[in-house]
């Protein structure tokens, strides 16, 4: 290898200093993962047959508990880390959100106002049958 | 047995399509016999039908799209000699259930398969060589993907002779193209083709990206990358987010068709509304996926020809950024007129007019670059003139449509269509023949003929500004979009002027077909021993034209912005070339039959779910399946090229630069 250009942050592949051992890497770090899935898995279904938690609370706690698997999947998976090397995943995943949320939220703004130039007595029927 | 496909299904009664088709069908039984007879297909087969090369593939794509631009071109041809001659009492010479498949065909197949994969058969030759790597992330992924836009494109051509097209125009809008209202194949012949070069579109758009985003030669940053790359990396993520879109709006509409679903009718719960602002939520994506690439090469023209580094680089790819983000959030203008409020058209409004600022920081930014520069205007540099001030004219009425009450009185008009194809002619089309006559000489190792090439660029610029002046006047005098027959006397001398337009694309067109057999039989004149036929900036100069199947015997190590603008420099204030370095071995990937094996099925399962042959289609899935098991489970993935093969290789190379630079001795550093 000749002389290294330093650019620090805007490195090319192959520029990379030497890498050490990546987070959540290899067969342990799957199995790892595939455990904690495992056990969110389990414990979701536990929530809704065991009464361990008061009853209307339920709905939020499956909720904690998809976010925390959905974590798990990034990390253990997909590799989703806050490491310097990680930074195309991390972006692509925002980028993902993005426009997922940007379809989304668009949509249904787009066609809950597909109606607003109607007459209004169009809504009251709707409202009333 | 054959499904809906019986003898019925060939249009005996129309003598146009019939006479066409058997025209174009004789046309390629000629080429075929003759590749027959010349022993060809060894060759075709080996170096081309299943090269994994991106060259090689890039190629492939440019002539595909070639093709279907052409025939794009002859049903616009007809359009507008139709609209002509069926003015007041004069019915003209096509039905109106012909006409409709025909700017149904027109659109498709200029979108889908003329501009896209022009433009991915660029980004595949060019990216690569840019980047000074040896090929594409995933080789014969990319084989496939062209292989699967053929099939489709393969698709809708077949629609001419057996069944219909499409009636519904470019994009089927619901609930036009449920089984209620279009229970013949045509929608689903759309729906097939458009799904199985979608997915080809998807797969080359991922590659692309991966390419870009971890192959690059030593030490060339993100900020190092050409434009052109830059560009290309917008224009893949921007297919990555927003092909699933297509796909997805297509499926449902394909289990509204087959499987009795109600996403998309009127009745039982559907809602035809959520076609449109899903179609529109891919479509929008698409414009750009298409004029980024554009915007690319016209910067390295002009950078080239001005002989000087791109102005403003990183405000360039901060615009480029820009344009991928907010493209996302601009689908609604497409249509204002659907029935949403002031606040919800306000919005999407002001977010059009703020994405044209990406494109006016652009438009500067060339500007500068040739400003103080030496210019040359070789025909690549006048397309590129020409897109800058048509482009301009397109931009503006494109804000004009952004502002909603403005888009209330033209919307669906003559004026709207006038406006799109202003914008993708000036920017797409000419874009495309820019790259294409700037890289040409890279691919072949000769030029095209200058002679030709400005003639095909002034005509094709001069029937361009007449067509749709013409459109525009038309549009604003009340006209709508795809009139079959009409009524108005008073619209005549304009669509007469248009037709006059025509007349002069098609002399355009028959030069540019005239430039390439003048430059293949004088290739000898027009050949470049050096590999940098214009004094380029980029890497893909420092290899020989055409690159060997490795591209660059040793990887290039970048130390800057234009590393081969370096590189020249240096060898010229030093009068000699770089030292010899050590040659090595080149693992190359093997070729592969895969691609074009995967396509053939994927267009037994396209036809065979048009006609509703389902023992054919499960054959096709099956088959499709087991070639990529097949490919799967290959022992051997690369082949060696040894160290002499490429020292053989760049030492020619070596020689054709230091005899260039012993020429070139005088001329000061």
């Amino acid at each position: 290898m000749s002389e290294r250009e330093t650019d620090s942050g805007d490195t090319a592949p192959g520029d990379e200093a030497a890498e050490g051992e990546e987070f959540a890497g290899g067969t342990s770090g799957y199995v790892v993962g595939l455990g904690l899935a495992a056990l969110l898995t389990a414990a979701a279904f536990a929530m809704v047959n065991l009464p361990l938690v008061w009853r209307p609370a339920i709905p939020m706690a499956l909720v904690v508990l998809a976010i925390a698997q959905m974590g798990i999947h990034l990390v253990f998976f997909l590799h989703v880390t806050t490491g310097p090397d990680n930074t195309n995943n991390v972006l692509a995943l925002a980028f993902g959100t993005l426009v997922v949320l940007l379809l989304i939220g668009g949509s249904v703004w787009i066609l809950a106002h597909l109606d607003h130039n109607m007459m209004p007595m169009g809504r009251q029927m709707h409202g009333f049958p | 047995m054959l499904g809906k496909l019986s003898w019925s299904a060939i249009p005996f009664s129309q003598p146009i399509p019939l006479i066409a088709a058997g025209g174009v069908g004789l046309a390629l039984l000629a080429v075929l016999g003759w590749i027959t007879v010349k022993g060809h297909w060894p060759y075709l087969w080996k170096e081309w039908i299943t090269s994994v090369d991106h060259k090689r593939i890039g190629v492939m794509y440019v002539l595909l799209g070639l093709v279907m631009l052409l025939r794009g071109f002859v049903d616009a041809i007809m359009m507008r000699t139709q609209q002509a001659s069926a003015i007041g009492h004069a019915q003209g010479y096509l039905p109106p259930e012909h006409y409709d498949q025909i700017f149904s065909a027109h659109g498709t197949i200029m979108i889908f398969f003329g501009a896209m994969p022009v433009v991915i058969g660029l980004m595949n030759f060019v990216v690569p060589l840019q980047l000074g790597v040896r090929d594409v992330a995933f080789p014969t992924l990319n084989s496939t993907s062209f292989w699967l836009t053929a099939s489709g494109a393969l698709l809708v051509n077949m629609s001419l002779v057996i069944g219909e097209f499409a009636r519904t125009g470019w994009l089927p809008y619901a609930p036009l193209s449920e089984t209620t209202y279009s229970p013949g194949v045509g929608v689903d012949y759309y729906v097939w083709a458009i799904q199985i070069s979608g997915v080809g579109t998807l797969m080359s758009g991922i590659n692309l990206v991966t390419t870009i985003l971890k192959l690059r030669a030593p030490g060339m940053g993100y900020l190092r990358m050409p434009m052109f790359c830059w560009t290309a990396l917008g224009a893949n993520m921007l297919i990555v987010a927003a092909f699933p879109i297509l796909t997805a709006t297509l499926a449902m509409l394909t289990l509204d068709r087959y499987l009795g679903f109600h996403f998309f009718t009127n009745e039982a719960g559907g809602n035809m509304m959520m076609f449109v602002n899903l179609i529109w939520a891919w479509g929008h994506p698409e414009v750009y996926i298409l004029i980024l690439p554009a915007f690319g090469i016209f910067s390295e023209i002009f950078s080239t020809f001005s002989s000087k580094p791109l102005f403003g680089y990183r405000s360039m790819v901060a615009a480029t950024l820009f344009i991928v983000v907010v493209s996302f959030t601009v689908w609604l203008h497409h249509f204002f007129t659907m029935g949403a409020g002031a606040d919800v058209n306000a919005a999407f409004g002001i977010a059009t007019s703020i994405i044209a600022v990406g494109t006016g920081v652009k438009i500067y930014n060339w500007l500068f670059t040739m400003y103080g520069g030496r210019l040359r205007f070789p025909t690549p540099m006048l397309w590129s003139l020409a897109f800058m001030t048509t482009f301009v004219i397109g931009g503006m009425t494109g804000v004009l449509l952004a502002v909603p009450p403005a888009d209330f009185m033209l919307h669906n008009s003559m004026f709207l269509v006038a406006h799109f194809h202003n914008v993708i002619n000036s920017g797409v089309i000419f874009g495309a023949f820019a790259g294409i006559t700037y890289w040409f000489p890279k691919a072949f190792g000769f030029r095209l003929d200058e002679f030709w090439g400005k003639m095909a660029f002034w005509l094709t610029l001069a029937g361009f500004l007449i067509v749709f002046g013409a459109l525009y006047v038309l549009g604003l005098e009340g006209m709508t979009r795809r009139l079959q027959h009409i009524d108005f006397t008073e619209w005549a001398p304009w669509l007469y002027v248009s037709v006059a337009g025509v007349g002069v694309m098609i002399l355009g067109v028959a030069s540019q077909i005239i430039q390439i057999v003048v430059s293949i039989r004088n290739r000898d004149q027009l050949r470049d021993d050096t590999g940098d036929p214009w004094d380029g900036r980029s890497l893909e100069w420092a290899t020989s034209s055409p690159p060997p199947a490795f591209n660059f015997a040793v990887l290039p190590r970048v130390h800057g912005e234009e590393p081969y603008w370096t590189i020249k420099r240096q060898a010229i204030e030093s009068q000699g070339l770089a030292d010899e370095p050590e040659y090595e071995a080149i693992e190359m990937p093997r070729d592969s039959a895969t691609g074009v094996v995967t396509a053939f099925f994927a267009t037994l399962i396209g036809f065979a779910m048009i006609w509703s042959i389902w023992w054919l289609a499960a054959l096709g899935f099956v088959g499709a399946y087991a070639t990529f098991v097949v490919f799967a489970w290959r022992d051997e993935e690369e082949k060696e090229i040894p160290a002499e093969e490429v020292a053989r290789i760049d030492r020619a190379r070596r020689a054709a630069r230091r005899k260039w630079l012993e020429e070139n001795r005088e001329q000061p550093a």
